[in-house]
């Protein structure tokens, strides 16, 4: 029911007779935006604070090497910094039959996390998207991963030995499944947190579903995908430990073994440190990668 | 309720070369009819917009003014009746929806088909006077800048309609009565026809060849203003058809100022 009510007067003739194609071409005067100035002052508060957060550490470290050269801490259960310095430059120049060397150690320990993290995190963020993506692949995925999730991983350590035996394998599976997990959960979470607003935008762009995958998808799941990325790196690096500490034969697991042995503890401590600064290495390059993936939520800093 | 003939929505390029000839209407529904349950938001509902007509569509929330714009844009599937896009449809819509990972010149040219589709949105961009923002983050933008990049985006592909979702409703007076001419510089230009949803009568009035009140899923009020532009919004005529419009929204009114 339509009731057309002649309010006002005439009606514009056909469209065409009364707007020559350039007739609008107007400027576009006083179309003017106020420009987001950019936040300098936020920048360099950053910065600072990233000082101020060395001082604990250092504040311990400090502690640590006055309480063990003044022997209120004996030498045996922790070690002064400098005699973990020398133990450190001993082992890495040489090569002894009880050791091997820090730096075959630390490479070996890294290709497992490698190989174990590349395999895991690729199977996880295929499933993570074919899950996402669709009901089906959601109802055949994820239940199972969810169960995946509540298993005790290093429960599986015996199950594996048997499937496996003890070499590398059992270890790289062991690694694998801990990087896929938490990578798989928040690349899943990611995909289906994705701005429906957005997708129904590629809809009215006509976006093909390849474009709407690579274009609007994955990009707006990526800020929740590095966080499953550091914290996957992360367990990768827990199962390394655990992995290396049943029967391995090489790798910084192998040396805490050895080390407790021969009741070395400095030696132990050496590899143990050694976890933590390639820990913290891994973690700094996902902030690398994320820093320059994320410009766009820096944006204001950024232009 | 009609013809059960929803998704005859043909909105490629070059459709309108299809069954209807170029005197014939951009956007034809009749009995189009939605309901969310037993709730029913658009009742019976027949419209239609001429090639290049400039309508605008008020009415109170709730009254199925963005229901009927999303079956209009193809987002609703679940329409019954008739409906016809006769023509390649874009929408703005109430907020900019740029794509906060690209920047402003490749969220213009998104999901274009064009030889270079980022010297047309270059050239879009300069049609909006944002051509120097083309390689910031939208999260840069002012919210004008924003919603005029949004234009841009809209007007590159070229549509026959254009659907304007409120699009001016979150910015500030100022900003608003730029958009506005903005608006009608580029509709003169490219000739789209227009269906403008607002909630302010006097954007309709100072925009539109035809306002239409939406009122419980049905038009209720359709009323033509004269083609001239810019309006005098104290023209005896615009005052007029104001309080009529206000009296159909059922707002009671004596401001005639």
């Amino acid at each position: 029911m339509s009731i057309s009510t002649g309010t006002s007067t005439t009606r514009r003739g056909s469209p065409a007779d009364e707007r020559a194609p350039d007739a609008g071409a107007l400027p576009i005067a006083g179309v003017t935006g106020g420009r987001a100035t950019p936040g300098r002052t936020r920048g360099q508060g950053w910065r600072r604070a990233g000082w101020l957060r060395l001082i604990s550490p250092i504040v311990v470290l400090a502690l640590w090497q006055i309480l063990s050269t003044t022997g209120v801490v004996s030498q045996q259960k922790l070690p002064s910094l400098t005699t973990l310095w020398t133990t450190a430059v001993h082992l890495i120049s040489t090569n002894s039959p009880t050791y091997g060397t820090l730096q075959h150690a630390m490479l070996i320990s890294l290709e497992r996390v490698a190989i174990g993290f590349v395999i895991g995190g690729g199977v996880a963020v295929i499933l993570a998207i074919a899950a996402g993506l669709s009901r089906a692949g959601e109802n055949a995925i994820d239940p199972l991963m969810q169960a995946l999730r509540t298993l005790p991983l290093f429960g599986l350590i015996p199950v594996f030995i048997v499937w496996f035996g003890i070499g590398e394998s059992p270890k790289i599976t062991l690694i694998a499944l801990a990087a896929a997990i938490p990578l798989y959960l928040n690349t899943f979470a990611g995909i289906r947190g994705v701005d429906g607003k957005l997708a129904e935008l590629g809809q009215v762009l006509g976006l093909r579903r390849s474009e709407m995958i690579r274009q609007i998808i994955l990009p707006g799941a990526l800020p929740t995908i590095l966080i499953g990325l550091r914290q996957s790196l992360g367990t990768a690096w827990l199962a390394l430990v655990v992995a290396e500490q049943i029967n391995a034969n090489a790798g910084l697991g192998y040396i805490i073994n050895q080390g407790e042995t021969f009741l070395q503890q400095n030696v132990i401590f050496v590899a143990l440190i050694v976890y933590l600064i390639l820990g913290l290495l891994t973690d700094y390059i996902v902030r690398l990668i994320e820093r320059r993936a994320l410009t766009w939520r820096r944006g204001i800093l950024a232009s | 309720m009609a013809t059960r003939d929803s998704g005859v929505l043909a909105a490629g390029p070059g459709a309108g070369a299809g069954a209807l000839g170029p005197g014939d209407p951009v956007v034809q529904t009749r009995g189009l009819s939605r309901a969310f349950g037993e709730h029913v938001v658009l009742d019976d509902l027949d419209l239609d917009i001429g090639r290049g007509e400039f309508v605008a569509m008020i009415g109170r929330s709730g009254t199925g003014k963005s229901t009927l714009l999303r079956a209009l844009a193809g987002l609703d599937q679940e329409t019954s009746g008739e409906l016809v896009v006769n023509a390649p449809v874009s929408v703005v819509f109430q907020e900019p929806r740029l794509v906060p990972w690209k920047k402003v010149a490749a969220n213009v040219s998104l999901g274009l088909r064009a030889a270079d589709p980022r010297a047309v949105a270059r050239t879009a961009l300069d049609e909006v006077g944002l051509a120097d923002r083309a390689d910031a983050w939208p999260l840069t933008l002012s919210g004008g800048e924003a919603q005029r990049a949004a234009l841009a985006r809209a007007l590159v592909r070229d549509p026959g309609l254009l659907l304007l979702d409120e699009p001016f409703s979150a910015l500030d007076a100022l900003t608003r009565i730029s958009m506005h001419q903005l608006v009608l510089s580029l509709w003169e230009r490219h000739q789209p026809a227009v269906l403008l949803v607002t909630h302010d009568v006097d954007e309709a009035l100072a925009l539109a060849d035809r306002v239409l009140v939406l009122s419980d899923g049905k038009i209720a009020h359709s009323a033509q203003i004269a083609p001239e532009r810019p309006r005098d919004r104290d023209h005896p005529d615009l005052v007029a058809l104001r309080i009529r419009l206000l009296t159909e929204l059922g707002v009671a009114t004596h401001d005639v100022s």
